[in-house]
């Protein structure tokens, strides 16, 4: 009688096993960040480099510090992220080939649009933080080691604040991707630190508006890197180091600039 | 809530073929991790459950903890396994259907046993008379009691697969979310809810709580008419 239920259980799974195979064919993986992935830049630009050299593209899309860390143990070819120090360290450390920069846009800082801390139409970013600090109004920080977590945490250390002992009072780490906490600002009536690109794609505004901007400091750069296939021999050496060139490339680059939301171009090309 | 239930509709009625691909793959990777488990899970707990031995009381202590083991942690173990710098890196199965189907596995494995050695354990109880009467061995002894449990093993798989097909964590790690390649049904809604598109993740989730309806429906009926079939 046993032999009936092993005949039944193995019919299921044999079942459940038979899937549409997956279609041969070549492909690369690029650990990258929120931004780029819920923008909708890859959906925009990706396709066309799939046309033109028949490589597919699969994107994980985490937090920078985490698309990192995933690549320096060689799991993806290549990684496009935003946080420079962090690249350059990457690559200082053996685990990845050269860095390039491949394109910018900036951070804003998006509040309650009715601004309890009267920062609207600042220019200084810090001297906005800092009174977002006196005032002891929420701000929702990433707190998850992402390149705008990163980003937010060199504009602190420039104002006398001290964000780790106001954690767990008005200063609220998420621990979360950008949308997320965005979601939590919106929710709470923040203050948060955010992407431009993931700014004009996110759909749940809410109360939400953009109150500071046009800071240098708010500068966001873009890089890539081919992981080390010396290091990593599993790595994809030639189709990483294609799509590296493709981007760095005229075509590249172009279709990057091309890539418009609601009126907005979201990234801005700077390959040397 | 109505309005997602309205646009859960609309989305099914749409047949956008990107969402039953999603649906699809779901259904995939949760029903062969639940056949795995239920594969290991029956024999195991039914071992615990029936037989005498000693650190017995330990190993049924450790399934019942077993169960409530955070995704997130499943994910990250099998990550670390399944990682090209882990052991089973060589193997290139990271960020692909299977290593989903590995972690689902493991999670859902000691749910299956832990509960298939409460229902065994209980059974054993009525027959173990008519088993030492009769001199039954042990792995006959372990069959029959698993065949006569069958209904209520039924309700056991399912209660996996309600775990393994709303979890988030242990997939998001393994599989990545990827495009076409490993995103399924609850990594789709966390995506959504990321960009700040409440409504369709909601819509989404009312999807998926279909989905599950449609399982657990079929299974009953298939119970139903065995039941019917057997005391006929």
């Amino acid at each position: 009688m046993y032999r009936r239920m092993l005949f039944a259980m193995a019919a299921s799974l044999s079942l459940a096993v038979a899937a549409p195979a997956m279609a041969a064919e070549e492909f690369i993986l690029v650990q990258s960040t929120t931004s780029t992935q819920n923008s909708g830049l890859f959906d925009h630009i990706l396709p066309q480099f799939t046309g033109e050299t028949g490589i597919a593209v699969r994107v994980v899309a985490v937090g920078t510090g985490q698309a990192i860390r995933n690549a320096a143990n060689g799991d993806g070819d290549v990684l496009f992220v935003h946080a420079k120090p962090a690249e350059e360290a990457f690559v200082a450390e053996g685990n990845g080939m050269a860095r390039h920069d491949v394109m910018y846009n900036d951070f804003v800082l998006v509040g309650p649009s009715s601004d309890p801390a009267g920062v609207r139409g600042m220019t200084d970013v810090t001297a906005a933080l800092a009174r977002i600090a006196e005032a002891e109004t929420p701000f929702a920080s990433r707190g998850d080691d992402s390149g705008t977590h990163k980003a937010e945490l060199r504009l602190w250390a420039q104002t006398p604040v001290s964000v780790s002992e106001a954690s767990g009072g008005w200063y609220r780490e998420t621990g979360s991707g950008m949308g997320a906490t965005l979601n939590i600002a919106s929710g709470m009536g923040a203050y948060a630190m955010t992407d431009r690109a993931t700014w004009i794609a996110f759909a749940n505004k809410g109360a939400l508006d953009i109150l500071v901007e046009g800071d240098d400091r708010l500068f966001n750069q873009y890089g890539i890197i081919l992981v080390n296939p010396e290091r990593h021999p599993n790595v994809k050496a030639a189709a990483g180091q294609a799509f590296v060139d493709w981007i760095l490339s005229e075509e590249g680059q172009s279709a990057i600039a091309s890539y418009t939301l609601e009126g907005e171009q979201l990234f801005f090309p700077n390959a040397k | 809530m109505l309005d997602a239930l309205v646009q859960a509709l609309g989305l099914i009625a749409s047949g956008d073929p990107d969402l039953w691909a999603i649906v699809l793959l779901s259904l995939r990777v949760t029903l062969t991790a639940v056949a795995l488990s239920c594969i290991i899970g029956f024999p195991l707990g039914a071992a615990v459950g029936a037989l005498r031995f000693p650190g017995r009381g330990g190993v049924a202590l450790l399934l019942n903890a077993l169960m409530g083991l955070p995704p997130v942690v499943v994910g990250l173990m099998v990550y670390l396994a399944l990682s090209a710098s882990g052991p089973f890196g060589v193997l290139g199965l990271l960020y692909t259907p299977t290593a989903m189907i590995i972690a689902q596995t493991v999670l859902v494995t000691p749910i299956i046993a832990a509960l298939t050695r409460q229902v065994v354990e209980d059974l054993d109880g009525q027959y173990a008379e008519q088993f030492a009467s009769l001199g039954v061995r042990w792995h006959d002894r372990i069959a029959a009691l698993l065949w006569d449990a069958r209904y209520a093993l039924l309700t056991v798989a399912l209660a996996g697969f309600g775990r393994a097909v709303a979890e988030v964590g242990a997939v998001l790690i393994v599989g990545g979310n990827i495009n076409h390649v490993t995103r399924v049904m609850t990594t789709t809604i966390a995506l959504e809810t990321s960009k700040g598109n409440l409504h369709l993740a909601l819509a989404l989730g009312v999807v998926l709580l279909m989905l599950a309806l449609i399982v657990n429906a079929a299974v009953m009926a298939v119970r139903q008419t065995a039941e019917r079939a057997a005391y006929a």
